[in-house]
């Protein structure tokens, strides 16, 4: 696989399928784990870094699971190619820079994903459309005891899987969904919300992880603690938590139907409409005015655009797709013309 | 609406920021915000965050720890107050004794309780495979930690050992 065979494929957790998909994109479960006999990333040299690599490499032939998937070096990427996969939740931001011997393993469905010397040895991420947490738990669970055979990972009986930042010590689990709640945003009730979500030990993000901001009513919801608590007392937490925030936001849209039906209509035929006929269009105005159409879809006041469309738009727009869209470094300017038409031909076909 | 800072571009970034109690609702442009945004990074860099709980967990009463060196890396305790980041697996039994502490005030516990890395076997001949005893696991893990030089971590592995055995004795 190349990374242009992506662009002509839908990510898994992009189909918009699963439990709860009007309220819940994605469910992904992410793993740390480094091997006992190397430095951690950051502070091994490069010949180690390379072993690690080496050895993970003479691995993942073995393993089932990892059979039809494709190693990039990241090192011999160009940036746009770098930020495409970012795009696209394979990799993290951090992970496309400084990228000597670091490399990315992706199955050819884009459900498992595993970073090679990014903060550890090894991240091994599993990506599930919709509400799906635990089967995402169950199929990286089965992945990471086909590795233990053949890896010595670095672990102790109390500290439990040992990890660079010890944030991350004991299970080494991150699960994480990532919910789109424009109710909860548009009644002002979202602060409140989210305010309730850290005193829980839970970590809200924006839609590119660690570092970013909140956009389009896109927030991502994390555990923070990972010692201490089993891997499925930890999901069986995040669940109960997210259920709470889906029945929330679910409250929030029937409200705003009932009390405010004209202006939420308005709002949403305004978006679609501004998205139908714009000539140039930022990034950052895509995602909010794709976030109501969305709504708008979910509501069934936008009737002649599918989820999952809705979904892609999300990405083929963003800076990175749009340039392997047209195989050309652009702009920003340019890119802001590119986007327009993009949606217009997308959105008018329909 | 207009951006807060610079007062030229629209806002389309919402911020609200607590600082000493007090809620601000901030309105930004994406400048503004991406350089807010970093400027809050460099403030409140993890590193940092970790470093501060390090120094709260030992007040000037182990004067030693920073020269403590994990002799398998090289990373010294200074290094990890440093960086916030750890050198090798190893450096968690040559820090145990600091480190646990710091992990009791991230997760409130310092003791795992999840899956491991069971190397399983195989029934030679059947396919079916079985997990070894957790007895034969630590027998393992206590050779490869005396191989690997970490006493501390051999010499606790050796008092569960004893533990289960003795405990097995009294049954049988």
């Amino acid at each position: 696989m190349q990374v242009n065979d992506l662009l002509n494929h839908t990510s898994e957790w992009l189909k918009g399928t699963g439990p709860n998909s009007d309220i819940v994109i994605s469910s992904r479960i992410r793993l740390a784990r480094n091997l006992s006999k190397f430095p951690f990333p950051h502070w091994a040299s490069k010949t180690q870094l390379e072993g690690v690599l080496n050895e993970i490499k003479t691995v993942v032939s073995q393993v089932d699971m990892l059979k039809s998937s494709t190693l990039f070096m990241l090192g011999d990427m160009d940036s746009i190619d770098k930020q495409f996969l970012v795009e696209r939740h394979l990799m993290s931001i951090e992970h496309a820079q400084k990228t000597e011997k670091k490399a990315l393993l992706v199955d050819d469905e884009e459900i498992i994903s595993v970073m090679i010397n990014e903060e550890d040895h090894l991240r091994i991420q599993l990506m599930q459309s919709g509400f799906n947490l635990f089967e995402a738990r169950g199929i990286v669970n089965r992945l990471d005891d086909a590795l233990a055979k053949l890896l010595d990972y670095a672990y102790l009986d109390d500290f439990g899987y040992l990890t660079a930042c010890p944030t991350n010590t004991g299970t080494g689990m991150r699960g994480s969904v990532m919910l789109h709640l424009p109710a909860l945003v548009m009644s002002r009730q979202i602060e409140r919300v989210l305010a309730a979500v850290a005193k829980l030990s839970f970590t809200t993000r924006g839609l590119y992880g660690e570092g970013t901001q909140a956009s389009g009513n896109f927030f991502q919801i994390s555990n923070q603690v990972s010692l201490g608590h089993g891997e499925e007392e930890i999901i069986e937490n995040i669940n109960s938590l997210i259920r709470q925030i889906i029945e929330q936001e679910t409250q929030a849209r029937q409200i705003l139907l009932s009390k405010n039906r004209e202006i939420l209509e308005d709002r949403i035929n305004r978006s679609f409409g501004i998205l139908k006929s714009a000539r140039i269009i930022s990034s950052q105005e895509t995602i909010e005015l794709l976030s109501m159409v969305r709504l708008g879809s979910d509501l069934g006041m936008v009737k002649d655009i599918d989820r999952r469309t809705i979904n892609e738009l999300f990405i083929i727009t963003q800076p990175a797709h749009l340039q392997k869209i047209e195989n050309k470094k652009l702009s920003s300017d340019e890119r802001d013309l590119k986007r327009a038409e993009l949606i217009r031909k997308k959105l008018n076909l329909l | 609406m207009l951006c807060d800072i610079c007062g030229k571009n629209p806002a389309t970034v919402h911020l609200t920021e607590i600082l000493d109690e007090q809620m601000n609702e901030l309105h930004l442009c994406e400048d503004c915000a991406r350089t807010k945004s970093s400027a809050m990074e460099q403030q409140f860099g993890l590193s940092d965050l970790l470093a501060g709980m390090v120094d709260f967990e030992q007040p000037n009463k182990d004067e030693g720890s920073a020269a403590v060196k994990c002799p398998n890396c090289n990373l010294t305790y200074a290094d990890f107050k440093k960086i916030g980041r750890l050198g090798c697996g190893q450096c968690y039994n040559v820090f145990r004794k600091y480190l646990a502490p710091l992990l009791k005030r991230i997760h409130g516990s310092s003791q795992h309780v999840g899956k491991s890395p069971l190397k399983t076997e195989t029934i030679s001949g059947s396919g079916v495979t079985k997990r070894k005893t957790d007895l034969q696991e630590l027998k393992d893990r206590l050779v490869k930690a005396i191989e690997q030089e970490a006493f501390e971590e051999a010499a606790r592995l050796r008092d569960q050992i004893k533990k289960i055995e003795d405990n097995k004795a009294r049954e049988d």
